[in-house]
């Protein structure tokens, strides 16, 4: 059999790892060398410019205003994910224990999971179409709902005060239902006689969590962060979809501003390679701090 | 290696994976390009074949698939191919234009005849500063296929060729013709016994009453809010005359605080203040926004003469939607009520590096025979730069109107192109601008400094090519 090895390793790495290279590597590199041109994407010509793009970048209002939204998605986002997700996978998965021996969910949980991943299951596009209609100002479900009771009912996505904020919610609304899957497939993996052993104890449900479910979930939670936090520094569809940044700039995104520098208000191909090379090196710093920040000690059940 | 390592490690692989999807799909600028040269089909120009066709050469004809559909573009292309019979023709259809075009651009390969538009358009500031579309001025000057005696220049509607005209040179064919104005339903208008209003202050006047009968006066569309540009600025052109929209589209210093915006602005301002807009409208898109005008919710809407096709599956029986100019502010108006904006709109070219620029020509004096726009005007319910199109073709209500207020309008027609000089300043800023104004965030003075300052921003930016027009 050993000698059949190398053959086999060989055949199944070569496909990814061409595809790869020609698909993600190249198209890297090229965005560099573009980057450093004003090239204007509709003929061959392009010239060098070298660090133009970027000085303009610097200067450039729009490109801070969207980083500044970005940051609050990366502030917000993984916070109030991870903390749903948490939540809702614990009450599932050990969530009723009154008057019950054992551990068990809260009642339905077989449904709940099911309902939490929809959102999963639709296209992000979708999810964007439904929420416009949801925020309707008139015929809208959450004006409709809220008019219904008496209360005010603003514009939502024709307001710049709270456009960003509608669509953040939605950000959330499409993720938790993955993470409540994510964690909970990792909390069947905690031996069940420590958690009888806590209650044993006496301990509340949040001690449980915090003591407990939370540190031995570590490693899961670290990698949740980590995707979403490149999730907070695009969130482009869902914005282009929904409010395509505005009103007045008010929901714009990095990735929306590279994108109409490019195919939307312009062609402006080398300075949209700037801001791409940008949202690069964001994205890899982000991720290395976050994979930094949640170091801890691991821990092994076996 | 463990569950936990196998996350990770997919966590690593998805870190750079993500960020693949931002940076820009591999288009290198290197290849391809000096060989297609343009024209690669030419044939001997003949009193019968004035542009030179070779008439054995494949064309290819990239339509956008857009409110007008394709289906009138496949009759231009058998009208091209029954005077061609040994051509082919490569049809095809899109709502990309730009991602679908733009390889073959870079790679000196595009199609001969594109229908440069909807939002998928590239941008033509760009592509005209690349020189990559073709001159049209030789079909010009070609002889109507079908009106004898007149030039295809002979049979255009005013205004149809300094659209498509970059620094004197004639590049992009814009086919249909276009008012823009605020529409009503006569219906409703009748039921209620309400007259249009010619002067400003009795559209003021109206909009109480209207305001006071439970309708909402205006709607606007919130979501893309330089529809309400529009009006605004034919309310100044109007004013202070046609100089007010050479200044805009000049990038001249303080254009948008002229005299005449400033009243503008003013006016406008006293729809805002006043709480004549539908609740709500500022989150509307175009489409919720016709559609509550539709349903009788508001009065009036600022549109161009496509929304009756565009509304044509929401629109109620009989409600007879109707086209008018914007109200006077005075006496004092340099130019009359009636006085429309008429543009040509919808953009055809030819790249200057397609093989077959002849035939692209010949496709265009095809599209602009009477024969031609009449078959255009038949199937899709629009107007062509061509005059007299809409002989002998029955009109819809809407479209009659618009008919009507043209001729009304004649001479005293006006248009602005910084939209087409400069795609960014309306669809970005002025349009944000509009979005803080209307919605009543933002005053008048403050209204006209956004603009300006985004004018100004084109202005100081050398890389954006500018265009001059004159008065």
């Amino acid at each position: 059999m050993r000698h059949g090895k190398y053959p086999l390793i060989v055949t199944f790495l070569v496909p990814p790892l061409l595809l790869y290279g020609i698909f993600v590597i190249s198209p890297y590199l090229q965005a560099f060398q573009i980057s450093t041109t004003d090239w204007l994407g509709y003929s061959a010509e392009a010239d060098p410019v070298g660090l133009a793009n970027f000085e303009r970048l610097l200067d450039d209002g729009r490109v801070w205003n969207a980083l500044k939204n970005n940051a609050w998605l990366l502030a917000v986002v993984p916070v109030l994910t991870i903390g749903l997700g948490l939540f809702f996978a614990t009450m599932l998965a050990m969530g009723g224990r009154k008057g019950r021996a054992g551990v068990t969910g809260v009642r339905g949980t077989s449904v709940y999971r099911m309902v939490y991943f929809f959102p999963q299951v639709l296209s992000v596009v979708i999810i964007a179409l439904l929420w416009r209609e949801v925020y309707h100002p008139n015929s809208g479900l959450l004006n409709g709902a809220l008019g219904a009771v008496g209360l005010p009912t603003p514009t939502w996505l024709g307001d710049p005060r709270t456009a960003f904020w509608c669509v953040l919610a939605v950000m959330v609304w499409s993720n938790v239902g993955f993470y409540v899957v994510l964690f909970g497939a990792a909390m069947s993996a905690i031996p069940r006689d420590i958690y009888e052993a806590v209650m044993l104890d006496g301990a509340s449900r949040w001690t449980t969590l915090r003591k407990i479910t939370i540190p031995l979930l570590w490693d899961t939670v670290q990698v949740a962060w980590i995707y979403l936090a490149i999730a907070a520094l695009d969130g482009f569809i869902l914005i282009q979809q929904m409010t395509n940044g505005g009103p007045n700039f008010s929901s714009d995104v990095i990735g929306l501003r590279m994108y109409e520098t490019a195919f939307g208000s312009e062609n402006r191909f080398g300075y949209a390679s700037a801001i791409g090379v940008v949202l690069f090196f964001l994205t890899l710093s982000v991720a290395v701090l976050a994979l930094r920040a949640a170091r801890r000690d691991r821990i092994e059940y076996s | 290696m463990n569950r936990r390592d196998i996350l990770r490690r997919t966590a690593t692989a998805g870190l750079l994976a993500t960020p693949a999807a931002g940076l820009l799909a591999g288009c290198a600028t290197g290849g391809g390009g000096d060989e297609g040269d343009g024209g690669t089909y030419q044939g001997t120009k003949t009193e019968q074949n004035p542009l030179g066709v070779k008439e054995d050469a494949p064309l290819e004809v990239v339509i956008f698939n857009g409110g007008f559909g394709e289906e009138y573009a496949k009759a231009h292309e058998a009208m091209y191919t029954e005077k061609y019979p040994k051509s082919t023709i490569k049809h095809s259809a899109t709502q990309e234009i730009n991602k679908t075009l733009q390889p073959r651009f870079v790679d000196g390969t595009p199609p001969d005849v594109v229908n440069n538009s909807g939002a998928g358009q590239i941008d033509f500031n760009g592509l005209v500063s690349q020189n990559a579309i073709a001159d049209l001025g030789e079909l010009l000057n070609a002889p109507s296929l079908d009106v004898p005696g007149k030039t295809v220049k002979d049979t255009l509607l005013p205004g149809a060729v300094e659209v498509g005209s970059y620094d004197g040179r004639f590049l992009v064919l814009n086919y249909t013709y276009t008012a823009y104005g605020i529409w009503h339903s006569t219906k409703l208008f009748a039921d209620r016994g309400w007259q249009y209003a010619k002067t400003w202050d009795e559209h003021i006047a109206l909009c109480k009453q209207i305001k006071a009968a439970g309708i909402a006066p205006w709607t606007y569309a919130g979501k893309h809010p330089r529809y309400m540009s529009w009006p605004l600025i034919a309310t100044a052109i109007k004013f202070g005359g046609p100089s007010v929209a050479s200044a805009i589209d000049n990038l001249e210093p303080n254009a948008w605080k002229s005299d005449a915006m400033k009243a503008a602005a003013d006016a406008w301002h006293q729809i805002v203040k006043d709480k004549y807009i539908l609740d709500g409208s500022p989150g509307l898109d175009h489409v919720q926004s016709q559609t509550a005008w539709c349903q009788g919710k508001a009065a009036f809407i600022s549109c161009g003469s496509w929304l009756e096709s565009e509304q044509k599956k929401v629109t109620p029986e009989g409600f007879n939607m109707t086209i008018q100019p914007t109200p006077s502010l005075g006496s004092g108006d340099k130019l009359p009520f009636e006085a429309i904006r008429g543009t040509a709109g919808e953009p055809f070219m030819v790249p200057a590096k397609a093989k077959n620029v002849a035939g692209g020509l010949e496709y265009f004096r095809i599209m602009l025979s009477k024969k031609g726009a009449q078959d255009f005007t038949r199937k899709v319910s629009s107007l062509t730069v061509v005059a007299g199109s809409t002989e002998g073709v029955e009109l819809p209500f809407g479209l009659g109107t618009v008919v009507k207020a043209l001729d009304a309008s004649g001479s005293t027609g006006f248009n602005w192109v910084y939209n087409n000089y400069y795609r960014k300043l309306e669809r970005e800023l002025v349009d944000a601008a509009c979005g803080e104004f209307f919605s009543g965030r933002i005053g008048p003075a403050e209204f006209l400094d956004q603009c300006q300052k985004g004018a100004d921003s084109i202005a100081q930016d050398s890389s954006i090519k500018k265009y001059k027009r004159a008065a």
